[in-house]
């Protein structure tokens, strides 16, 4: 893409040197008014002309030179010429034209031009309206250079009071808009007035090209001088709903030098005259419904910023940690995010993001920009429109649990100022799926490592399948198994005997002296069979070599739990005898407390038998 | 039975009385979920900082640990450990591989480049201030698997529980607090798990990681000594009382043998592991443990009487060889100054040393000895809970617990030396409390248990049952259980009597297992169970506080609140060094006192002649007397040093205690240790330090009275220091040397500039010079620099 452009540009100016070389003398058009209305209000030299230029050749003329001195070309950050339509009043801006850097033949040196084309040739005796609007940086010079805490910051801006250009003018003039503030001095011509702030140069007529009459005005400037070295904007799309914003600044007072000592006893008793030089924070407009807004730096958080916001815009003051003064260097990190449907829309089957190029901050020089958008993972067919000439360049980001990376679109630029404040596109096509990829990784990756624990537990990873131990292993888990069930069966037991005592309950309450004595034959026929159960068991147990130690609790246990059921038997028939015999219940607790007694013993023991067991 | 309880306490409680009722059934499970919890809690308690600050590195330590960990992320492994640093100790600068303990850095740099690698991008700064919770929570788990070793499960929960939120611990280890006590507290509790573990299985594999634990414990911090001389006080214990097995050996030789081959590979350590004292009493104790390995050797094939004939053979032999070898030896030791001993542990063997010889290592406030109150706020209801734990630990005395109680006393000890060893006691404290607390917790629910009607016979029963309807094939009636419960509420009174007889005849038979013994009254048991919940309650609310309000300001950041609740954050630190960082030059020297030397290095990139790591007394005696010096000497001291900018701290303005002119005394003191001309009581007057008009005249002159209150006057017009809570002595002066070329927005820091060397003018500078400086000059000719 890059390239193609490039080459087309290439074509462009063979063109273009062809038709400056084909075409007639220059003067073929002249000027007949030149306004020019320079706004030195700001760090930033505006500078808005209106020139209305007639056809007074013979042939028609397509495109119009500008002239800017090489001095001044060098700070040029912007320059726009615009078509003005209707007359008078009705005076309406239009069509902004194609600005082109030219190089015509024959020309004086240290000037450079800039071709402005034309919509439609200018025919013979037609003229045309124009306004074109240039911006310069570092324009201002602070003079004296250096200047102490206390001292104002005087700053020289120099131009020529004649406008330069490489056609005769009929009439033009030129004024000047200053801060409030005091004027020093300014180089005084015919026809120079000053008014209050403002400093008006002309009416001068019928200046043949290239007249130049430098003037300089030197006067005070304390406003911020805020300059970004470096900018680097990073634009993270997410479409899990979100834009993240991060801009890295490296800010420079580029004001008058700050010399000698810095006291902060003046700065803070009389700020206004002791630091008049230096600006205490920056504003930044950010669009609305801004949110997770951060201000740090590389050692953390700088606690002094304020936001508002309303429906149009997101306001953050933030001061830096201290106050600038001249040349004074800072450097900091903001952030936000915003929330993606205000700034990634869908056409054609392509997404795009529509996003403002410039620093949000009020009135900062940006040296150098560096934009990065950071596509999500999976983004193909970029593409970048932009209302202005970026270098433009692709790189990858690996960011969060990416495998391929995200593609990133670098777009570069020198000098931006806050005209370039406009919106540019990078279209792309995502799958919407991709979103899912992430998530979905991340669960194949914990469900394998679950599949492997389960793996792992359930495999028998020994490499020797006939070693000692591994035979000894094998032993003891049949052991632990036959063990169990034992266990398992002493349970079935301990229950059977609730159902037997359940079944006494049961008789001193409904005194159903048959139901209870089927009671018991149940639980005995039961308890035989479990205590058969529990025969080859005990065997197995016996013959194995690796129980040996565990036998005699275990055999213990068996005996104890058979000792606790002809126990139980002997309560239960005790007290449904008595129950025939229709004996007191004092009477018959004394005959059955001796059992009771051994019983709640027995199952005490049992108990801690099982426990013990348990523990190995 | 648990839930109550654990609603109230956490897993404190659970593991007391979860564990015991339900260890059958999921006990490990619980376990395993409690330890997941311990170890959220533990990180999660530590992250105040975070949320109530920022997620920044704290303090002073801590930078210059994150500055060596962002070499090391930048520049590889062998760029670090060949890394000479020029920014610091100008002109001599700093070996840093090899004068590093590099465990927390590598470890850091680890898990950096470890998530990095799956493109996750934290930065470095994210992972050295999240290192020490995670490993806080590691800690947690270590106690658990070390209590488990010495008392069982239970225990171990409880300790770890304790642990994780243990205020002394947190004091090191909250989210920011990058140093070497974060991870080394960890690799500490781990070894001892792993000595403990070969002792009681005898395992040459866990021996092995012992040695390896013991190897990142070296390259952790300087208090893996406290091991290598712990293990062997433990196996000569050990000995003493007869314990010796083949499991004791295991344990201790392969230690001392791979242990020490491993600390010598760490540069900082080297040769040291086996040339200082630190280290000696290990290699006896590997001695001996051989002597009675063969003892108990030749014991076994002699018969009793040829064995008592090769005693008194060996014993006569073996008495003059040992006292040949402890007479070298002694010979050896003696002949260095120090006893081999290095200055720090000599300050642990002998409190008063350090304030008697090196004041460098007494000026920092924690090597002061703590007061009791210091105790109470750092372990809290754990000081009360330890003797009984060390009661627990002699019921039954094994070779695990007596090790523990060893731990435990001896760490008591340092921590009464060095407030900053309480760090070491923590851990102890925690275990020995985790076990009284266990043990505390099963007597007494097992006396409600036994005692309490409802519960007393059925419960068993119930949860057999249970088991059985969830475990077992047989299909049981599923009105059993409400029936039993019945049966429970018919005739309590009945049950109630027999229990009683029960008791009657359960105390006295001996058959009866050592737990049936130990039953206390059922009221005062619920009574004692009560009180513990309270008990742990109230330590749970005080670490939580410890843990948000005393322990989590990160230092470099400072905030008040201002009456109407606003918060006022005081950033003065990092404005300066931020300053300092972008409008100074890059090779701009920068002197100040040496608390600073770590924040400047690492925040403002800037050289310093002296940091945090004091290795060189002489050149922070330099600074010290640079200090303390009138202004033309200190601008001589510092020219000479290539000083271009100087900063102090200073808390005037808005009452910040922790200033240079609190400090200053040190400077004076370790200034005047080295250069004789710089005396104390110069700067005292009558044995006080003032800086009122009361003060002497040395003090009102020197150089850091002058940077501090330089136009302090004129902020209020009377001079009234808040700090010192008066007016300052010497008002209206000004600097002839230096300018003030930064002050920040609190005055908390100020910076000033050397001026050049002013331009000769012949004959009149000779005459304005000796007018000016008549009195001071005479005194001090000759001598106020001590570098030329």
């Amino acid at each position: 893409m890059g390239l193609g452009l490039g080459v087309m540009r290439t074509i462009e100016f063979l063109l273009l040197i062809i038709a400056i070389l084909s075409a007639p003398v220059l003067s073929d058009l002249i000027l007949s008014k030149v306004e020019r209305r320079i706004d030195l209000t700001s760090q930033i030299a505006r500078i808005a002309s209106t020139i209305k230029a007639e056809n007074d050749g013979s042939s028609s003329v397509s495109e119009i030179l500008l002239s800017i001195p090489e001095v001044q070309a060098k700070n040029l950050a912007y320059l726009t010429a615009k078509l003005v339509e209707g007359k008078g009043k009705a005076k309406t801006s239009g069509v902004a034209l194609a600005v082109e850097p030219a190089n015509p033949k024959g020309m004086p040196p240290a000037l450079s031009f800039y071709t402005m084309i034309l919509p439609k040739p200018l025919a013979n005796g037609d003229s045309v309206t124009l306004d074109v609007l240039a911006a310069f940086t570092h324009s201002l010079r602070p003079f004296p250079e250096k200047i102490t805490q206390a001292d104002i910051q005087l700053v020289v801006f120099q131009d020529t009071a004649h406008y330069l250009s490489p056609y005769p003018v009929k009439v033009q003039s030129l004024t000047l808009k200053l801060p409030d503030a005091r004027i020093e001095s300014y180089t005084k011509l015919e026809n120079t007035k000053g008014l209050g702030s403002e400093i008006k140069y002309g009416p001068y007529e019928n200046l043949p090209p290239f007249s130049y009459s430098p003037v300089a005005i030197h006067f005070e400037a304390n406003q911020a001088f805020a300059v970004a070295r470096e900018l680097v904007r990073e634009i993270e799309i997410s479409h899990w709903g979100n834009v993240q914003v991060t801009e890295h600044y490296d800010i420079v007072h580029g004001g008058a030098m700050s010399k000698g000592e810095f006291s902060r006893l003046d700065y803070q008793s009389k700020p206004q005259i002791r630091g008049a030089s230096a600006f205490k924070h920056l504003v930044a407009k950010l669009p609305p419904r801004a949110h997770s807004i951060y201000y740090r730096d590389a050692i953390g958080n700088i606690s002094t910023s304020h936001v508002r916001g309303d429906s149009k815009k997101t306001e953050i003051l933030i001061e830096p940690r201290y106050p600038l003064f001249g040349g004074w260097k800072t450097a900091f990190t903001i952030g936000y995010g915003l929330p993606l449907q205000d700034f990634v829309f869908e056409s054609e089957g392509k997404r795009f993001l529509n996003f403002s190029f410039g620093s949000p901050m009020h009135d900062l020089v940006t040296d150098s920009i560096t934009l990065k958008v950071v596509l999500p993972e999976g983004s193909k067919y970029l593409s970048v429109s932009t209302p202005f000439v970026v270098q433009q360049e692709e790189e990858i980001k690996m960011s969060h649990l990416d495998i391929f990376g995200r593609p990133v679109v670098v777009l570069k630029k020198a000098n931006v100022v806050p005209e370039h404040n406009q919106f540019f596109q990078v279209y792309y096509q995502f799958n919407a799926l991709a979103m899912l990829m992430e998530p979905f990784m991340l669960i194949t990756g914990i469900f394998f490592l679950f599949v492997t624990c389960i793996i792992y537990v359930h495999v028998d990873l020994s490499i020797s399948k006939s070693s000692a131990s591994y035979l000894a292993k094998l032993q003891w888990d049949d052991v632990r198994a036959t063990v169990q069930q034992i266990q398992n069966t002493v349970n079935q037991c301990l229950s059977t005997h609730e159902k037997l005592e359940a079944s006494l309950r049961d008789l001193s309450r409904t005194g159903d002296v048959q139901a209870c004595k089927a009671a018991r034959k149940a639980t005995d026929g039961l308890l035989k069979e479990l205590s058969k159960e529990l025969k080859p068991l005990i065997s197995f147990l016996q013959s194995s070599p690796p129980a040996a130690h565990i036998l005699p609790k275990v055999e213990e246990l068996v005996a104890k739990e058979r000792e606790l059921q002809e126990r139980l038997m002997a309560k239960h028939s005790t007290i449904v005898d008595s129950y025939e015999k229709k004996l007191g219940g004092r009477e018959t607790e004394n005959r059955v407390a001796s059992v009771q007694q051994k019983i709640v013993a027995l199952r005490q023991d049992i108990e801690d038998l099982m426990e013990y067991i348990d523990e190995i | 039975m648990a839930s109550p309880e654990s609603a109230v306490n956490g897993p404190t409680m659970t593991a007391g009385a979860a564990s015991k009722s339900l260890r059958n059934a999921f006990g490990g499970v619980i376990a395993f979920i409690i330890l997941v919890l311990i170890g959220v809690l533990a990180f999660s308690i530590r992250l105040f900082s975070v949320i109530k600050y920022e997620s920044v590195i704290h303090e002073f330590d801590p930078y210059f640990n994150y500055r060596v960990t962002q070499f090391l992320s930048k520049n590889g492994i062998y760029d670090f450990w060949n890394w000479f640093d020029d920014r610091t100790w100008y002109p001599l600068g700093r070996v840093i591989g090899g004068t590093v303990y590099p465990g927390l850095t590598l470890t850091a740099g680890t898990i950096w480049k470890v998530v990095n690698s799956l493109n996750i991008p934290l930065s470095v700064e994210t992972v050295c201030v999240f290192t020490a919770p995670i490993f806080s929570a590691f800690a947690s788990w270590a106690a658990y698997l070390l209590t488990k070793e010495v008392k069982g499960p239970g225990a171990g929960l409880t300790a770890a529980a304790l642990l994780a939120m243990v205020p002394s611990y947190i004091s090191r280890s909250v989210a920011g607090s990058y140093d070497n006590e974060a991870v080394a507290i960890f690799a500490l509790v781990f070894t001892f798990y792993l000595y403990i573990k070969t002792l009681n299985t005898g395992s040459l594999f866990y021996a092995t990681l012992n040695a390896l634990a013991y190897f990142y414990m070296v390259c952790s911090w300087g208090g893996y000594t406290f091991i290598i001389n712990l293990i062997p006080m433990h196996v000569l214990l050990c000995i003493v009382t007869g314990r010796y097995s083949s499991r004791l050996y295991i344990a201790y030789a392969p230690l001392v043998v791979l242990g020490t081959l491993l600390a010598s590979l760490v540069p900082v350590v080297g040769f040291n592991a086996v040339l200082t004292s630190e280290h000696f009493a290990s290699f006896l104790v590997f001695i001996i443990i051989h002597v009675v390995a063969l003892a108990y050797y030749i014991k076994g094939i002699l018969s009793p009487k040829m064995f008592k004939v090769a005693v008194t053979l060996v014993v006569s032999v073996g008495l003059a060889v040992c006292c040949a070898v402890i007479a070298i030896l002694i010979a050896v030791v003696a002949s260095s100054p120090t006893k081999g001993w290095s200055g720090r542990s000599l300050t642990l063997l002998d409190p008063t040393y350090a304030s008697k010889y090196i004041p460098i290592i007494a000026s920092v406030s924690e090597h002061q000895p703590p007061t009791w109150p210091s105790y109470f706020m750092d372990i809290n209801v754990l000081a009360f809970l330890v003797p009984a734990g060390i009661i627990a630990c002699f019921m039954p005395l094994t070779d695990s617990s007596s090790f523990v109680i060893l731990y435990i006393v001896t760490s008591v000890y340092f921590s009464g030396v060095m407030v900053r060893l309480m760090l070491v006691l923590a851990p102890a404290a925690c275990i020995l409390s985790g076990i009284a607390l266990s043990e505390a917790f099963n007597v007494l629910t097992r006396s409600i248990k036994f005692q309490l009607p409802g519960i007393a016979g059925n419960p068993s029963i119930a949860v057999r049952m249970w088991r059985k309807e969830n475990g077992s094939s047989t299909v049981v009636a599923p009105n059993d259980i409400p029936k039993t419960e019945e049966a429970a509420k018919e005739k309590p009174a009945k049950k109630n009597r027999k229990k009683e007889k029960e008791n009657v005849e359960k105390k006295p038979t001996p058959s009866k297992t050592e737990k049936r013994l130990l039953v206390l009254p059922l009221e005062a048991s619920v009574i004692a169970v009560l009180l513990l919940v309270l008990l742990g309650a109230f330590y749970v609310v005080h670490c939580v506080w410890a843990a948000a309000e005393a322990y989590s300001a990160p230092s470099i950041v400072l905030t008040s609140h201002s009456n109407d609740g606003g918060l006022h954050v005081f950033d003065d630190f990092r404005e300066a060094y931020s300053w300092l960082s972008h409008n100074t030059d890059v090779d701009d020297k920068v002197a100040s006192w040496w608390d600073y030397g770590y924040q400047t290095t690492a925040m403002a990139n800037r050289t310093v002649l002296v940091d945090n790591n004091t290795w060189n007394n002489t050149h922070i005696a330099t600074v010290g007397t640079a200090m303390s010096s009138p202004e033309k000497q200190a601008w001589e001291i510092f020219h000479s040093l290539d000083v271009k900018y100087v900063l102090v701290v200073f808390g005037g303005v808005v009452g910040y205690p922790s200033d240079d002119i609190n400090k200053f005394l040190w400077m004076v003191r370790i200034g005047g240790g080295v250069f004789p001309h710089i005396k104390e009581p110069d700067y005292l007057r009558d044995g006080q330090y003032r800086i009122d008009a009361q003060a002497t005249p040395t003090m009102l002159n020197c150089l850091m009275y002058k940077l501090s209150y330089f136009r302090f006057v004129e902020t209020d017009g009377k001079g009234f220091d808040r700090v010192r809570r008066t007016e300052i002595g010497k008002k209206h002066f000004k600097l002839t040397h230096f300018e003030e070329v930064f002050t920040t927005h609190h005055w908390m820091v100020r910076i000033y500039k050397l001026k050049p060397q002013r331009n000769r003018i012949r004959g009149k500078t000779k005459k304005s010079k000796s007018s000016r400086s008549v009195s001071s000059k005479r005194d001090v000719r000759g001598k106020r620099n001590p570098w030329h």
